[in-house]
Parts: structure tokens; sequence; C-alpha cells
């Protein structure tokens, strides 16, 4: 017995086919919007490239880029097939196709469901990326004169600036680094040769942090220098200072930057998951309804719809058999001018299985 | 005399009525898109109101947004009135309405033309206004503890930071004003207090700039104080030094700005001006030339429109005699009492 069948009389296969045709160039709407959204995505991924380390994360807008065009594509033939679907010489052309649009409409569902999932899976990837690249930021920030890395200086500094944060996870990460290149050192000088001797490497440390880590709120003009030393600045308490800098670290500024960017789109492109179904669904109605009523002796007349002619359980039994006969066909063959009539007859019959259950498709 | 006499066959009258209504309805959308260009310039000038010591600017987005909401009523009406003009039975009833509404239309049209030109004079006013708005802020930006004043640092470090830009003309403003609050310093140290004493005021003066005029191009870590001493930093000069902090005045920075908005904002004014324009006058055309057709039998006679009836300066005339007389006729009472007083005792 058919899954879900319902009647649709003439004037209600013709509203369908209508409706149809409006929800499906609605779904080449949302196609093109998830392709907008896929390509913002990844320009602003691509904007702070310089602080991540790898492009792992580029798989969700990729394919949403790649997803909304191929939707597009599909809801647009989608269309065509409902444009044609009333008048009884142009619809059996599109009858082979149908099957395959099936398939390509569930494997959209599915991608889209994937990027949502994706979008919250690789968080901890994304961390992990921005981990390795803010580090190396910090650590080539002084290298201005070293070619290709001359502009991380300035791309740290507005990145703190713009995302109100310091450093990698706190402002104490500028503590570890030398950022105060060499070329601005006074090598004579009695403090910078004390820091020197002072640790292992022989570089430069200072508890001090560059001016984009200064935080306008502040009540007070930004103290960058001698941070950990509280007699160092009149009224200075470094355990209560809040704040004087950005306390929260790049990372963390970033990721949830990102998360957020990507949690707002996931309503968004469920309500398209949604559309899409609709439309799948809507398109087997409307084929199995019109082919219900070009097999009638009166085309005007009263036909069944249903999603699958008998039930899941049958359905599939049918598909894997057919399947198998395909594969026995293709093992068969190169055999049987060998095997002789026995097998031919055994072909026969198992073509005439495969033909008797009428077509589901 | 007529001005721009043309004549007009039934078929151009038509087409004339239907290109109408199609430019009628442009328009309206043209005044709904200058009502928003107000709106935005109006947001733009809010959002920077704390540097700005007066608000003689914002005449220009004001103006905008009453004529774009002007305009869409007379796109309105003109829309209809051409809707109407070609039955013979329902022209008539705009007769006397036509008259007020020209006059109308042209006073918003010429207001439309007024507000670009205003945006360019105005230049003056704006560049007064920031200059004391802020030399303000830069003198407020110590006080983060006295109310009404506390924004002031943050304001300016902001400003500084968006734009560009450090200081009133450039970064030397910062020099002569005391910009570090004296909760802040020690007066027991003898560099504040050589500095109190050096100057009359008693004011805490250094050669230095806040961290927002730090520019992030510079190849070296930012120099904030001691700017004027080259022997302070190594490796440094200060007369040649570009790249470490902004050389440009916020002043400059933020009328290149509203120039700039004001400019854009203008060209796409003056279209829709041109566009106004050219529907009144093809209004006025439909109105005369239906006119000559009220009261015909055939109404598909070839008739003549013209712009004005008479010469420009008699209409002029004709607009102003009502208000003149309005005027003239108070003189006129006075003129009688004063008579009728000087003629009782006589």
């Amino acid at each position: 017995m058919a899954l879900l069948k319902m009647k649709f009389s003439q004037q209600r296969r013709v509203r369908l086919a209508q409706g149809l045709w409006l929800l499906s160039w609605l779904a080449v709407m949302c196609g093109a919007f998830i392709f907008c959204l896929g390509v913002y995505l990844k320009i602003e991924l691509l904007r702070r490239d310089e602080v991540m380390e790898n492009t792992e994360i580029h798989v969700v807008p990729n394919l949403l880029m790649m997803v909304g065009l191929a939707s597009i594509g599909a809801n647009w033939v989608a269309s065509r097939v409902c444009q044609d679907s009333l008048d009884a010489s142009r619809f059996p052309r599109w009858r082979v196709l149908l099957l395959g649009w099936y398939a390509v409409a569930v494997l959209l569902c599915c991608l889209l469901l994937a990027v949502v999932v994706l979008s919250y899976a690789l968080q901890g990837r994304l961390e992990e990326s921005l981990k390795v690249g803010l580090r190396n930021g910090i650590r080539f920030y002084k290298d201005t004169d070293v070619p290709g890395r001359c502009f991380q200086k300035e791309t740290i500094d507005r990145l703190q600036m713009e995302f109100r944060c310091c450093g990698n996870n706190n402002f104490k990460d500028w503590f570890e680094v030398q950022w105060v290149s060499n070329r601005y050192l006074d090598f004579t000088s009695q403090e910078v040769k004390d820091r020197i001797r002072s640790n292992v490497d022989g570089r430069y440390l200072l508890d001090g942090v560059p001016f984009s880590c200064c935080n306008p709120a502040s009540p007070r003009p930004c103290l960058q220098n001698q941070l950990t030393d509280s007699r160092a600045h009149y009224n200075y308490e470094y355990q209560s200072e809040e704040l004087n800098l950005y306390s929260r670290g790049c990372r963390q500024a970033l990721t949830d930057y990102y998360m957020g960017l990507m949690n707002s789109t996931g309503p968004g492109v469920l309500s398209v998951i949604l559309i899409q179904l609709s439309v799948l669904l809507s398109m087997r109605y409307l084929q199995t309804a019109v082919e219900g009523a070009m097999a009638l002796e009166s085309p005007e007349g009263e036909s069944e719809g249903y999603i699958l002619e008998k039930d899941v359980k049958a359905t599939y039994a049918d598909v894997k058999a057919k399947a198998l006969d395909l594969l026995k066909f293709a093992q068969v063959d190169p055999a049987s001018e060998a095997a002789g009539p026995e097998e031919g007859e055994k072909a026969d019959e198992a073509t005439e299985k495969a033909a008797t259950p009428p077509p589901a498709s | 005399m007529v001005v721009m006499k043309m004549k007009f066959p039934f078929q151009k009258r038509v087409k004339l009525a239907q290109g109408l209504w199609l430019l009628s309805w442009c328009a309206t959308v043209a005044g709904a898109t200058t009502f928003t260009l107000g709106c935005l310039l109006k947001t733009e000038l809010r959002r920077r109101a704390e540097v700005m010591a007066n608000t003689d600017i914002h005449i220009v987005p004001n103006t905008l947004m009453i004529v774009g909401l002007a305009s869409l009523g007379i796109n309105y009406f003109a829309s209809k009135i051409c809707q109407d003009a070609l039955d013979a039975g329902r022209f008539p009833r705009w007769k006397n309405f036509l008259k007020p509404y020209f006059a109308v239309s042209c006073f918003f049209t010429v207001l439309m033309l007024l507000a670009i030109i205003m945006s360019y004079a105005m230049k003056g006013s704006l560049e007064s206004s920031l200059k004391a708005g802020l030399r303000n802020g830069i003198r407020f930006y110590k006080d983060t503890d006295t109310p009404g004043r506390c924004f002031q640092k943050q304001n300016i470090d902001r400003l500084q930071m968006e734009f560009q830009c450090c200081g009133n003309n450039d970064f030397r403003d910062w020099f002569e004003v005391q910009w570090i609050s004296n909760r802040y310093l020690d007066f027991s140290s003898t560099e504040v207090k050589n500095r109190i004493k050096s100057n009359v005021d008693g004011r805490y003066l250094v050669d230095g700039v806040p961290f927002s005029c730090c520019n992030p191009s510079s190849p070296r870590p930012c120099i904030q104080y001691r700017l004027t001493n080259n022997s302070a930093h190594y490796n440094y000069d200060y007369q040649t030094e570009e790249l470490n902090i902004y050389l440009r005045g916020c002043r400059e920075a933020l009328v290149n700005y509203y120039m700039g908005l004001m400019n854009t904002i203008g060209a796409g004014v003056l279209s829709i001006f041109l566009l106004q324009g050219s529907v009144l006058v093809s209004l006025r055309f439909l109105q005369t030339a239906m006119e000559a057709v009220a009261g015909k039998e055939n109404t598909e006679i070839e008739t003549e429109g013209y712009l004005l009836e008479k010469g420009v300066k008699e209409t002029v005339m004709e607009y102003l005699d009502p208000v003149l007389t309005f005027l003239l006729l108070k003189n006129k009472v006075e003129e009688g009492t004063a008579g009728e007083t000087t003629t009782a005792p006589a």
C-alpha cells in the first residue's frame, strides 16, 4: 500500500503545479542566499587569514557556496518541470531526469545539515589554528624589516584595536616575547644589557605591552611599561587594575566572533533545508499524480499521488532486488555465451521478476 | 507675451500624460531617497556631536528631510492630476487646486537647490564648530571624574583611532594642554614639581601625546613621550620621523570626511532636483493644454500649452500681489484713520 496517498482532482493538480512553481522560485532565491552567505563567511575568514595557521575552517563557507550554486540549478530545473507537468506531451521527457533530481535534492539537504553540524564541530580546530597563528604573529611582531613578515606588526596592532583584545590568551603573552626590535635598542645602555643577560636566550624581555592593547575606556592615560611594578606608577595597583588594558585574549575574541557569525546563519540554513524538503515532496506528489492522470482514460479525472508506491520496507526490498539484478547482469553477460540456455532461462526469469513490479519512479 | 508656447495634438497630450504619470512615480521614489539621504547625513553628524560646538550645519540634513517629505506629497498629487487630466469630466475639479499647488511645489523645489548650495557654503561654519569642539575635547581629556565630561577621553581616543588623526591642527596641540589628571601625578616627585613650576598656570605639561595618536603602520614600537628630545630614544630624529604618530589634525580629517559625504549626497540631490523640475514643467504643459480643451465638444483638437501666460515679471507680481495687498491693506486703513483725524478738526 502506498505511502502517504492523497487524491488529486484536476483542479488540485493545477494548483499543486502552480504552487510548486512559486515554491521552486522561492527555493532558487534561497539558494542564492546560501551562496551569498558562503561568500560573506569566506571573505570574513580571509580578512584574518594572517592570524590563522591552517584553512580547515574554510570547508564551511566552501560547502555553503557549492550547495548554493547547486540548489539554484536544481530548483530552476524543478520550476521547468512543473511548467511542463500539466502538458501531457512535454512531461514524459522529464521522467528519467526526475529520479536523479530527487537524489540531488536529498544530497543538498544532507550537505546543508552537515554544514550546520560542522560549524559547531570545527570550533576546536579553529581555536587551534588561531592559537598557532597568533603565537607566530606575536613572535614576529618586531620583524618589520624581514620580507614576508613586515606587516605582522600592523596586522596585530589593528587586530588588537578592532577586537579590543591583547595577546594570545591574555596580555602576559607579551612579557614572554621580545617585541621591540634590536634596531631600536641601545646596546651601550646598562638597562638593556641587564635585561639581555637576565635570560638564557639573550632576548630583551620587558613587562610591557604595545600601545594597541590600551583600553580607551580607562580613566587614566594608558600605562604600557613596567606593568608588574606597582611602585613604578603613582596610584597604581597591578593586581586590581582592570580598565587600563584589554583583559580579553585575541584568540577568545576571534573565536567568539566567528562562532557568533556561524551561529547566526544557523536558523537561515535550517529554514532553507525545510523549503528544499517541501519542494522535494511536492515534486514527488506532482509527478505521481500527473503520471496517474496520464494513465487514466479521461486525463481530467481524479488521480492518486503518493510518496512511495509501496511502503518503506517493500520499496527497500525492491530497490535491493533491482541492484542485485544489475550486478547479476554484469556478472552473467561475459559468461552467458559459455553457460548456454539454462543461464539464459534464469536470466529471463530475473528480467520478468524485475519487470513485473510497476516502476516506482 | 506667453512663455514657451508649444502645440499639443491629441496624441501628444496622451503621451505627455502617460509619460508624466511614470515620471511622477519615479520622482516619488526620488523624494523618498532624498529623505533617506537627509536622515543618513543627520545620523552621521550626530555621531560626532560631542566634538562640534554648535549645530548650525544640521540645517542641511533638516532641509533635505523636509524637502523629501514634501516631494512625496507633491509627486503623489502630480500622478493623481495626470491620471484625471485626459478625462474631461474629472479634470475641472482640480482647477482651484492647481495655482497654490504650483506655488508650493516651486518653493520646495527651489529649497532643494538651496540645500545643495548650503552644503558647500557652510564648510567654514563646520570648520569653526569642529575647531571649538575639539579644543574643548582636548582640554577636558583629563576630566574623567567630572560629571558631564567623563566620556571626553574615550570620545577623543576613539575619534583619533578611527579617523587616524592627532590633536586639533596637529599633534603639538597636546603639548599645550595638561592631559594627565592630577590624580595620577606624584606631587612629591621632583620631575613633576619642576614641570609645574616651569609655566605660569602651574599645569603639568609634557611633550607627549596619548596612545590613540600612535600609528600602527610604524615599523618601531610607538614613541609617545619626550617626542621633541632626540637623545631620549635610540635611533630617533624628531624632525624626520613621519610614521610614528599620526601627523594629520582631527579637524582637517573630520572636515574632509563630512565634505566628501555632502558632495556625494549633493550630486544625488542635484539629479533629483532636475527630475522634480521636469515633473513640474510637464505638469504645467499638460494643465494648460487640457484647459484649452475644456468646454469644447471635440476633445481631440490640437491645443497650445505654455509655461506662463504672461511674462515672468508679471507672473511674479501676480503671485506677490495678494501678499502685498495684505500688508498694504493695513497701510490703507492707517492712512484712512489719519485722514479722518486731520479732517475732523478742519
